[in-house]
């Protein structure tokens, strides 16, 4: 059994507790490092020229970072798959992509240092809620190309907590595993954890048989009185998450013991605010989007690229002592992305498949609602009556062939609804596709 | 050949109401139904007396239809009557994607609906043992 030790409450207390102006100097130091990167980028090297830069010396004061314009998921795409990268192909160790705004998707390069500070800002955020060395650690976030399950696997392990890499999915096994080795701390989104813990009496685990103290909530937005609920449903502290894959995944801001606003590690990115329609800076205090700038990444890096997530920074410093800024829990996006137990998914994603699909009409609806705590996505077509064979067999093969294509994108299992001719409100103009029945 | 009408239909109430109102509207009789469920969705068969009229009158109250071959197989109207044709269709490798039957009292015969895959061997097979397959004209007045 994993012995308690005392809880560091710093991974790197230097730079968590860094005074702002030596901050701000780390910060142009590493803008104009970032910058050098850029140029070396074919997608960069044309906008900065534009923007009057082609040195890093052109970058005087952190006030010049508004000269560069925003970096957004669609240069994203349209740079897949190399137009971003910064270095030579052999430095790069890893890749991750995910949901670009259509079917083809954005990719994000790491070489061993990018890995590195990824994986030490997952140390620092699992620091920071108190969690360490002694403990039992269950990732229940997907493996694979989603960044939370290696990303946070990578910072766990150099916590030196014990790590169960059990992915997401097979319920009955996360339980068992959770009683039979002691997990006391989990990473998974809010939906998920709710749905394990449905599940507990059906297969005879009870909340003695576990000794979970602390979960790692994110990839999707939920409230205070959700965090409240499943404190209370699990006796444990929860603490928010927020990441990105663009910024590698999670370890962008976290929650320390206070759960009161999520440090953003400003050392590793630069933070902005800025509001989404005049794209003009907004106050501390004052909702904005999030706009990031890479300040350690060396294959992939990005200039003021836009979130499109809502929050606002706190004003005021947190007792905890670190000197980087908290911001809110995400409230909504500036876009149409939709979150899917924790999954990207763009409506577009679904229009571009559906739409090259003969035996269905042109008009289609996005239907997401809860099934128990788990959100389920349905996707709802008219069938097309010219291409109608009659044949039953043919529609369960349609429905099959419409699930599979959907899924090879959008990476979740949608479910599919065929209607009658007529069976859809008639789409005029900007057609109202997409229902979401979730509570707030 | 004969033909239905396959209708796709939603699972929920009121549609048979309307496929029937409709049918009715023109004045078509008909003559045998049978429904394929598949939980959410469903295929509505009907066997009518003006096919392609009743397909069309139905396409313009906006339904997905279209027309199917079906083999409409006379059989006796006793015990082992339906047993023998099965022998036959089996013993032939004839294999049966859906059917559905009904008897003519007046005629003391049964009738036997079936879609298969291959409907010109299975015609073949079933005539050259001794079973008729009754003309258009013939199912569609009866």
């Amino acid at each position: 059994m994993k012995q308690e030790q005392p809880a560091p409450a710093f991974w790197d207390k230097h730079a968590e507790t860094i005074g702002r102006s030596w901050l701000r100097q780390h910060q142009i130091r590493q803008l104009r490092e970032t910058v050098t990167a850029a140029l070396r980028t074919p997608l960069y090297q044309r906008r900065l020229a534009k923007a009057g830069i082609t040195i890093p010396e052109d970058i005087a004061s952190l006030d010049d970072l508004q000269k560069i314009p925003f970096t957004t998921k669609d240069d994203l795409r349209e740079a897949y798959p190399y137009g971003l990268l910064s270095v030579d192909l052999k430095d790069v160790i890893r890749l991750h992509t995910s949901s670009g705004t259509t079917g083809t998707p954005t990719v994000i390069y790491h070489t061993q240092s990018d890995i590195d500070t990824w994986t030490d800002l997952i140390a620092r955020c699992i620091s920071a809620t108190g969690a360490h060395r002694g403990d039992v650690f269950q990732n229940m976030t997907g493996y694979g190309l989603f960044t939370g399950g290696l990303g946070f696997h990578y910072g766990a392990e150099k916590v030196g907590m014990l790590v169960i890499p059990a992915s997401t999915g097979n319920t009955r096994r996360q339980l068992l595993l959770m009683r039979d080795f002691g997990t006391t701390v989990v990473h998974a989104t809010p939906s998920y954890l709710l749905h394990v813990h449905s599940q507990m009496e059906a297969n005879g685990i009870k909340r003695s048989d576990l000794r979970l103290r602390k979960a790692f909530l994110g990839a999707e937005p939920y409230t205070e009185e959700t965090r409240k609920k499943i404190e209370a449903l699990l006796t444990i502290d929860v603490y928010n998450s927020y990441g990105l894959s663009e910024m590698n995944g999670p370890g962008v801001a976290f929650e320390c013991v206070h759960k009161n606003g999520m440090h953003v590690w400003e050392d590793a990115f630069i933070l902005e605010m800025i509001n989404p329609e005049t794209l003009q800076p907004v106050a501390d205090g004052e909702e904005g989007e999030i706009v990031f700038t890479t300040l350690k990444r060396t294959a992939t890096p990005l200039l003021r690229y836009r979130t499109r997530d809502l929050s606002f920074v706190y004003p005021e410093p947190c007792a905890c002592g670190r000197t980087h800024r908290r911001i809110a829990r995400i409230k909504g996006r500036s876009d149409d992305m939709l979150i899917i137990n924790g999954v990207n998914v763009f409506p577009s994603q679904i229009e571009e498949i559906v739409m090259k699909i003969p035996e269905v009409g042109t008009n289609y609806q996005i239907h997401i609602d809860k099934h128990g705590s788990l959100d389920r996505l349905t996707v709802r077509t008219e069938i097309y009556s010219k291409l109608f064979t009659g044949d039953v067999g043919v529609l369960e093969s349609l429905r099959g062939k419409i699930k599979e294509l959907l899924r090879a994108v959008i990476t979740i299992n949608p479910e599919i609804e065929l209607l009658e001719p007529g069976g859809l409100p008639p789409s005029e103009g900007k057609a109202k596709r997409v229902l979401d029945l979730r509570p707030k | 050949m004969a033909e239905q009408i396959n209708i796709f239909v939603e699972n929920k109430p009121g549609r048979l109401k309307t496929i029937t109102r409709v049918l009715a509207g023109q004045n078509i009789n008909i003559r045998a139904i049978e429904i394929a469920d598949r939980e959410r969705f469903g295929i509505v068969k009907l066997l009518v007396d003006d096919p392609h009229k009743g397909q069309r009158v139905l396409a313009e109250n906006n339904f997905a239809c279209a027309l199917k071959k079906v083999l409409a197989i006379a059989i006796d109207d006793r015990p082992g009557g339906l047993s023998r044709l099965t022998e036959t269709l089996s013993d032939n490798e004839i294999n049966i994607n859906d059917a559905y039957g009904f008897v003519i009292a007046s005629k003391k015969e049964a009738v036997l609906c079936v879609e298969v895959v291959d409907y010109d061997r299975a015609t073949q097979i079933i005539e050259k043992n001794g079973f008729r397959i009754l003309t258009d004209s013939e199912l569609y007045d009866l």
